[in-house]
């Protein structure tokens, strides 16, 4: 079975390849490129090219760069190449290699200036017919930029022919671009203004606009007029539809610095939020969390190359580790003796942050440390013409959402989140109940520094690893959960996602340093507003 | 709601007058529609089982808390809800906390000239020095008080009981026309809690008083009229008497 | 109390034996220092050389900083964590003036513009580099910009009853904020590279030895008349208001004091004096540049107090000059180590010495031989 289909497949080819019938015709166009005469040159490239015989290109091409001979013998037409210093011959229908032939016996096909024009402008319409799909949209966008009107029937020819849907849309784009600048026909002209005004790239905007400007605002109601009409409408839905894809561009870019946010307050929301430790060392968790992935990445590099790129997912639960455990050992030798002075609390951390930073600068250096992206989230996909959205930072909103559900849902419905909510609420009563207080203390402040190690992960990814990475995200981890409320983790995702929006929104108008320095503003502002932020806790519990 | 709010059109010399005031801390009905009124020159003690909300009612009035719905008015003009806690001080009404809060670092002299009446004003204070009748008031209040010979100790370093009397000498410094006490008795010896009913119902004679109180005792020696709170309303009013021989008294005292 | 017989200065100073030995020590580095770096010869054993003159004026600067924030968070309980950005308001304030000074001696010999908005390509000067260059001008900007922003940021924040840890992080942001902006080029204080190449102060060379040690005088001086100043605010009544503030707010509301503007006073006074601070240290050091606003500066102020002991006033002094002193030698001797003990610093202070070296020492003078009365008022003091 497989060998009858095999067969039958073969004898295809060998037909496609030599088939007789076609072939007859470029054959002996072909034997007509050695004529003396240049217009009979031009001629039989003419119908060569009108053949739109892929192997047309191939001849054409060598014919350009002075590879195509002349056989003395027989006078038949030959490539040559020197491949790997043997100058090898072959036939330019067949494809087949002739072997090594000495120079002398061939002649060369002379071409002039005249012919090179010819043969260059050909060419960029054939490879149009080119079976690799990346020559056809090569050749298509040439085509957009040389609006050559010859080109025309080849194009429709080839986009007759077309199959790819990347390709056909490309096609038409420059059939369009041809067809809009140089066409005699008004209404061709307008169909194909509209059909570029589905297009959003600079390529097409600074089309149209030429167009506008070569077509004269007629006053009275002459046919260019509507062209021109035609093109200011075009591209002012153009502009119109950028314009929405901006906003999207900015939602998502918001969403993506919000989910970097909401990672690294998370755990400020339960250190700070939950239990009142205001814990300035909290960056340096994030930092840690990023050192661990540089470091799983270093032994997967050494040990388990062939999986390296699933090390972020050892790294994870590593850097949950490494920072929850340096959290407990923090509150347990430090601000368990702080409790209730938050100020204190607030300098002793600090010092905490310090001799971290210095710490990790003695062991790996002051210099940034080489974290890559897995291949799994690497690269954009592109949504449309206006919109590349990077998988970097759609894992990370996928890998926000997680810790947030994880997050509430140990808080919410484990014992462990029963105990720790009962100890923050009422420490006396919690105690006497038998809940050991300081077993909660110290692994509730671990959970909050191993989710700020988690961040690390997902900052590793996107930002410079190095040993001042927790100082800038500090202030706005801080921000997030004074605007978002104490206490109160849904506030924290709300403070989060609409200061990354709000931010996002504001740098493409004010700068991305304005911008910063707007939003911190607006949060001094609004905390005046509601100095306990959007959620914030009401009742008698409260002091003021 | 609708009998006592007939009964309730305040006579001309009404120096405190709530009118149905509600506070919620998220969904908890703290005060519900809370409805009284205090006579000037009047000494009223406020009795409740824990809950009843007598110090949210406390901090409606100093404006604490503000209220989600309800008038406080003091002196029948003025809408105390309105208003922040330094103008109500300023007004004239003054307020002792439940849990003592003296300034423990200022020594019990310090304490009560900062309560002293006058300018409160920040750039005066920079100026401002004590006159000799100020040094008089100060000395008289902490005879009363009884703590003259430890006018120079840091307040902190005083006993649970002479906090108490501290703050209430601080208050009668503050010389306001309406005293607010919250627990004036909590934590006292016997002796000391008779000492404080004295010294309450000699201020009383010059001021208007509410006390709020748990224990009986304490407020069957002060000797006025009493009003009940349950569930952030009140549940009777009259002199401890009638009060404690009130069914609905008894049942929400007893049935808890 | 004070004895009320004298005048009120002295009345300052001798009311307390730190108050005295601290003003004598100001009072007697402002003539001694300048004394013996200008009158002896260098090979004199007691010649105070040059680097120690500015190095020791700096330090002042940096005293008179920590002085303005023990006056608010030992006195008031504020604790800002943005007092850097007064510090460099009126350095820069200074700056401008210090620039405006030089003239067409810049590298591009601009006779209008400084340096750098030559290099910017700046045709005339921003309207609020009017009147810089005139000293009084500029002394007077010294005081009212740091004030007027502290008013304006403490007029929002005590107004909203903003306390605590939330004023502390916001004050943060704000300098955060404020960094940001000064490293702005388009700002026009000269952005990353801020304002240097200083020559002269009203017309004397910067860098000769009797500016230098005039310099460091004035430093001590301007030490001497905050602690004065702060002395005065914090035994007046005023002063023992902002104490009631500060271990009960509330109570002091109920009391019919206005807190949001005792606070706001002296909240302002405080960032007036840490630009005086920042207006002294700049022709001294010789440049201002956005870094001077980082929130680790600010930060690091605060331990200054904490170490030398918070509330104590001549505390903040101390401390100062001995983390400052221990910078300047560590940074130089053990530069790995200086973050480290930086950071131990913060966690000691808070955990072992909560009041500071002052503190320390005043309890190992009045308490080492009554330990049993010491007792009797801890159980007084926990029975409540």
């Amino acid at each position: 079975m497989t060998r009858t289909l095999s067969c039958i497949l073969l004898s295809f080819f060998i037909f496609a390849a030599t088939g007789t019938t076609v072939f007859a015709d470029v054959a002996s166009d072909i034997d007509k490129l050695s004529a003396k005469s240049t217009n009979v040159k031009i001629a039989a490239i003419e119908r060569l090219v009108a053949s739109g015989e892929p192997v047309v290109v191939a001849v054409l091409t060598a014919f350009l760069e002075g590879n195509l001979y002349a056989r003395k013998a027989d006078g038949k037409i030959i490539i040559g190449k020197t491949i790997s210093g043997r100058f090898t011959v072959s036939d330019p229908l067949a494809g087949d290699d002739l072997g090594a032939v000495k120079k002398a016996a061939l002649d060369k096909i002379r071409i002039n200036n005249r012919l090179r024009t010819i043969v260059r402008g050909a060419l960029g319409g054939l490879t149009l017919l080119s079976p690799d799909k990346s020559q056809r949209l090569t050749a298509a966008r040439d085509v957009f930029k040389s609006q050559d009107i010859e080109v025309i029937t080849l194009l429709e020819k080839a986009i007759a022919k077309e199959t790819d849907d990347a390709v056909m849309v490309e096609f038409r784009r420059s059939l369009a671009a041809v067809q809009a600048t140089n066409s005699e026909d008004v209404t061709v002209r307008l169909a194909a203004i509209k059909v570029l005004s589905e297009f959003t790239d600079q390529d097409v905007r600074a089309l149209i606009a030429s167009l506008i400007g070569r077509e004269a605002p007629a006053e009275t109601g002459a046919p260019e007029n509507l062209v021109r009409t035609a093109a200011e409408n075009a591209l002012a839905s153009i502009e119109a539809r950028l314009k929405i894809w901006g906003y999207v561009a900015s939602i998502f870019q918001g969403l993506s610095l919000g989910s970097v946010l909401l990672l690294a307050a998370m755990g400020l929301a339960i250190t700070f939020g939950v239990m009142g430790v205001i814990n300035m060392a909290h960056g340096e968790m994030v930092m840690l969390g990023a050192y661990t992935t540089y470091l799983v990445q270093d032994l997967f590099k050494t040990y388990l190359a062939t999986y390296f790129d699933w090390s972020i997912l050892i790294a994870i639960p590593a850097a949950f580790m490494v920072a929850g455990l340096f959290g407990v050992v923090i509150e347990r030798c430090v601000i368990r003796f702080l409790y209730g002075r938050p100020l204190e609390t607030l300098l002793a951390t600090w010092g905490i942050s310090l001799m971290l930073q210095q710490l990790v600068r003695s062991v790996f250096g002051p210099t940034n440390q080489e974290v890559s992206n897995p291949t799994w989230m690497s690269g954009t996909i592109e949504v449309t013409g206006g919109l590349d959205l990077t998988y970097n930072r759609i894992w990370i909103m996928v890998f926000a959402v997680l810790v947030f559900a994880l997050v509430t849902i140990l808080m919410k419905k484990t014992a462990f989140g029963l105990r720790m909510r009962a100890v923050t609420q009422n420490r006396a009563m919690a105690s006497s109940m038998g809940i050991r207080t300081g077993w909660v203390d110290a692994m509730t402040f671990g959970l909050g520094s191993g989710i700020a190690g988690m961040a690390g992960v997902a900052l590793s990814q996107i930002d410079n690893v190095s040993p001042n990475l927790g100082q800038a995200y500090i202030i706005d981890s801080f921000m997030v959960v004074v605007f978002g409320g104490v206490g109160n983790l849904w506030g924290t995702v709300v403070g989060a996602l609409s200061l990354g929006i709000f931010n996002k929104f504001l740098e493409p108008v004010s700068g991305a340093v304005l911008a910063k320095i707007l939003v911190l503003v607006a949060v001094i502002l609004f905390i005046q507003k509601r100095p306990r932020g959007l959620f914030a806790l009401k009742g008698r519990a409260v002091e003021g | 709601m609708a009998d006592q709010q007939t009964e309730l059109v305040a006579p001309g010399d009404t120096i405190l007058y709530l009118d149905g005031v509600s506070v919620s801390f998220d969904g908890f009905k703290a005060l519900n529609a809370l409805s009284f009124y205090v006579a000037a020159g009047e000494l009223r003690a406020i009795i409740g089982p824990n809950g009843a909300g007598k110090t949210t009612m406390m901090d409606v009035i100093t404006g604490k808390t503000k209220p989600d719905e309800g008038m406080v008015l003091f002196k029948t003009h003025t809408d105390l809800t309105r208003l922040d806690e330094t103008r109500i001080a300023n007004l004239g009404i003054g307020r002792k906390f439940q849990k003592p809060t003296v300034f423990e670092n200022h020594t019990v002299f310090e304490n009560l000239e900062l309560a002293l009446a006058g300018d409160r004003r920040a750039l005066t204070a920079l100026l401002a020095r004590l006159s000799g009748e100020d040094r008089d008031r100060i000395s008289e209040v902490l005879e009363i008080i009884s703590l003259t010979e430890m006018r120079q100790q840091a307040a902190g370093e005083l006993s649970h009981g002479q906090k108490q009397w501290l703050e209430i000498g601080m208050l009668l410094m503050q010389d306001p026309e309406l005293l607010l006490v919250d627990e004036p008795a909590a934590g006292m010896t016997d002796s000391e809690t008779a000492q404080t009913a004295e010294m309450l119902k000699g201020i009383a004679k010059s001021h208007s008083v509410v006390v709020v109180e748990h224990d009986m005792d304490f407020v069957r020696s002060l000797e006025s009229r009493v009003t009940v709170l349950h569930e952030g309303a009140v549940l009777a009013e009259g002199s401890l008497e009638n009060v404690q021989n009130n069914e609905r008294v008894i049942e929400v005292y007893l049935g808890r | 109390m004070i004895a009320n017989t004298t005048g009120p200065v002295t009345a300052l100073v001798m009311g307390s034996r730190g108050a005295r030995i601290t003003m004598a020590l100001l009072l007697g580095a402002a003539i001694l220092v300048p004394a013996l770096n200008l009158l002896l010869p260098e090979t004199s054993v007691f010649h105070v050389p040059n680097y120690l003159v500015s190095l020791m004026g700096k330090y002042l600067c940096f005293a008179l900083l920590a002085l303005s924030v023990d006056l608010i968070w030992g006195y008031c309980g504020i604790l800002s964590l943005g007092h850097g950005a007064f510090f460099s308001l009126g350095g820069y304030a200074m700056g401008m003036y210090l620039m405006r000074q030089i003239g067409d001696r810049g590298v591009y010999g601009n006779p209008e513009l400084p340096d750098f908005m030559v290099f910017l390509n700046w045709q005339e000067l921003p309207w609020y580099w009017y009147g810089f260059d005139n000293f009084a001008f500029a002394m007077v900007m010294v005081l009212v910009v740091p004030g007027l922003l502290a008013f304006v940021f403490g007029w929002f924040a005590f107004r909203s009853r903003v306390t605590g840890v939330y004023l502390s992080i916001i004050s943060q942001a704000m300098t955060f904020a404020l960094l940001l902006a000064f490293f702005r080029n388009d700002m026009g204080f000269g952005g990353n590279n801020g304002l240097t190449d200083f020559k002269e102060i009203l017309g004397f060379d910067l860098t000769s030895n009797a500016v230098r040690a005039a310099l460091f005088a004035s430093s001590a001086l301007a030490v001497a008349f905050g602690y004065l100043l702060c002395r005065f605010i914090v035994t007046s009544k005023y002063g023992r208001v902002l104490v009631a503030v500060r271990d009960s707010e509330s109570r002091t509301r109920f009391l019919g004091y206005r807190v949001e503007h005792y606070k706001l006073l002296a909240f302002t006074v405080s960032a007036v004096l840490a630009g005086i601070a920042g207006a002294l240290y700049v022709p001294q050091v010789g440049i201002i540049n956005p870094s001077e606003f980082s929130p680790a500066n600010s930060i690091e102020i605060v331990i200054w107090v904490a170490v030398g002991g918070r509330g104590y006033l001549h505390g903040a002094i101390l401390g100062a000059i001995v983390v400052n002193y221990a910078k300047t030698y560590f940074t130089g001797a053990l530069p790995e180590v200086w973050l480290f003990m930086l950071g131990g610093l913060f966690i000691a202070t808070t955990l072992f010495l909560p009041k500071g070296i002052v503190g320390l020492m005043e309890k190992m003078k009045k308490k080492p031989p009554a330990k049993p009365a010491a007792e009797h008022g801890l159980t007084q003091g926990a029975g409540d």
